[in-house]
């Protein structure tokens, strides 16, 4: 059910707004980023950006394109703002999170610009609710830098592959061991906690393997848990991409169908741990 | 019924009449809690019904009793062919819940929970009069329980209070106010309910503006144990 566009009393237009019949579409992309209170939204016509940091190791971005939702204009070249992300996602599901079927909860997203809040108009059985969160300064953000033309190594495999994995990972270990190799073990998680080191093989003929590129051998550990928050993207998605760098830069980039069997993507990028140099390993 | 008071509090007071049960709790906490009355008929529950008071003259017995032992009696009789309660003094006083359960044999099943209770005294029978219902400025039904709950304990992550507020035109309004957010959820066509008049109360409401706001600031941890606890599924619900 559409909601009613009304410019803002003062009479200055929005620089971003959106709709979207079915909240749940953004709330659950957003969920999967969720490990930091605070995020970064950019919009551009293009569609929404959403980069939750932490400890300038890792970075998660969520992306919805434009075509998602059913309304989207973006007056200027690119809006950013700094947002409480628990507060937003508290406001998107401030009708409950249980999807029953048949029922959804419309949005309309408005911004005004710089210093103004970001103002959410929610609909579900004839009742609205409307929600201001205060917008702050965007801080910067890292650039990991990660580009296509230096991916040493690369995976792709069918996320019910991973989810598994994931989910038994030893938190008792300190970080997570990645090797992708051309020669065996091929694509090996590790873990190395107080019962014992653990490791976890994929052969490159598995079925579950839908890609496999690796160049190099290479062995890289990254600290467990920051990496933790991801199994969220995991287990939303239906396949997921890894992808290390000549400096051992991890790239996961998670495909996700939501319900109307849209797709949307969640990337997490994480610096090796440097802890490790490669002569102790 | 039992269930939904268990929720609100650990002990409550039970009143019983020749026709009437009374269950009553008064919160005097100072700031601000839950007090709730409520009155069944008895012939709604029990076929059978008998009770001799402390006097002729009063009728009436008063116990103070720990809701969520009966709660716990009760959940053995959910599928009971028959439920007899029962107040003894055997060793100290007791409401003794007997319930048959169907069984496989012939013979049927006895289970029995003995709950202690508290004679009160008579001395102490004004403490637990009917409140009076205030003077509202306001009284309307509350929209449906369920999407009310859902709302109030999302805002309870984002605020402690949240602001009521409700006119004669069947709007309900909650909002919550904090530096990081405001959000204010807004509910229509609730209907208002009709009091009868009693000494002209009725045309001071009728004077008031129709969709003027009478509003009410509440915490909300409150609020969602009193929504939480509702076991019932009520025809009407209202808020004054």
């Amino acid at each position: 059910m559409p909601l009613s566009t009304q410019p803002p009393a003062s009479g200055e237009p929005y620089v971003l707004s959106a709709s979207l019949d079915n909240a749940r579409h953004l709330s659950s992309l957003l969920k999967a980023v969720h490990f930091q209170d605070h995020a970064t939204c950019f919009a551009t016509a293009n569609g929404l950006r959403v980069t939750v940091e932490d400890a300038k190791c890792i970075q998660a971005n969520a992306f919805i394109q434009a075509e998602i939702f059913q309304e989207f204009a973006v007056q200027e070249e690119s809006v950013t703002f700094r947002i409480n992300l628990s507060v937003l996602l508290d406001c998107l599901t401030i009708f409950g999170t249980s999807s029953l079927p048949g029922t959804s909860t419309a949005l309309r997203m408005c911004y005004c610009g710089y210093g103004h809040p970001l103002v959410l108009f929610l609909e579900e059985g004839g009742v609205v609710t409307v929600c201001k969160i205060n917008t702050q300064e965007p801080e910067e953000l890292l650039d990991f830098d990660f580009c296509s033309t230096k991916v040493v190594n690369k995976i792709i495999l069918q996320s019910e592959g991973l989810r598994e994995a994931f989910a038994e990972l030893d938190m008792t270990s300190e970080v997570l061991q990645i090797t992708m190799s051309p020669d065996k073990p091929y694509f090996r998680l590790s873990t190395f906690g107080n019962a014992g080191s653990a490791h976890l093989d994929y052969p490159r003929d598995s079925d579950l393997m839908e890609a496999f590129h690796c160049n190099q051998t290479q062995t890289n550990r990254y600290k467990i848990s920051l990496l933790k928050p991801s199994t969220k993207a995991l287990a939303l998605s239906c396949k997921v991409s890894i992808r290390t760098d000549s400096q051992g830069f991890l790239s996961l980039q998670y495909m996700i169908r939501n319900e109307d069997g849209q797709i949307c993507f969640v990337e997490y990028y994480c610096c090796p741990d440097e802890d490790i140099t490669e002569a102790e390993l | 019924i039992v269930n939904t008071i268990a929720k609100l509090a650990k002990t409550c007071t039970l009143r019983l009449t020749v026709s009437r049960l009374y269950f009553i709790l008064s919160d005097k906490a100072a700031n601000g809690g839950i007090s709730m009355w409520c009155e069944l008929c008895q012939g709604n529950f029990f076929d059978e019904f008998q009770m001799e008071g402390v006097a002729a003259e009063h009728n009436e017995i008063y116990l103070e009793l720990v809701p969520e032992n009966l709660s716990r009696a009760l959940k053995t009789a959910q599928n009971a062919k028959a439920v007899k309660i029962k107040l003894t003094n055997k060793h100290c006083p007791c409401l003794r819940v007997a319930v048959e359960l169907p069984s496989l044999s012939s013979s049927s099943r006895i289970v029995t929970h003995d709950i202690p209770v508290g004679v009160i005294p008579r001395r102490l029978w004004n403490d637990f009069r009917e409140p009076s219902v205030p003077d509202f400025d306001v009284s309307i039904y509350l929209p449906v329980l369920k999407t009310m709950k859902s709302v109030v304990e999302r805002m309870k992550n984002l605020s402690n209070s949240l602001v009521i507020e409700a006119n004669l035109s069947g709007e309900m309004n909650l909002k919550i106010e904090t530096d990081l957010v405001s959000v204010t959820t807004h509910f229509k066509d609730l209907g208002n309910p009709p009091w009868a008049s009693e000494d002209g109360c009725q045309s001071s409401a009728q004077d008031r503006d129709l969709e003027s706001m009478a509003e009410a600031r509440i915490d909300i941890k409150k609020l969602q144990q009193l929504l939480a606890g509702q076991q019932v599924n009520p025809t009407k619900a209202l808020c004054s």
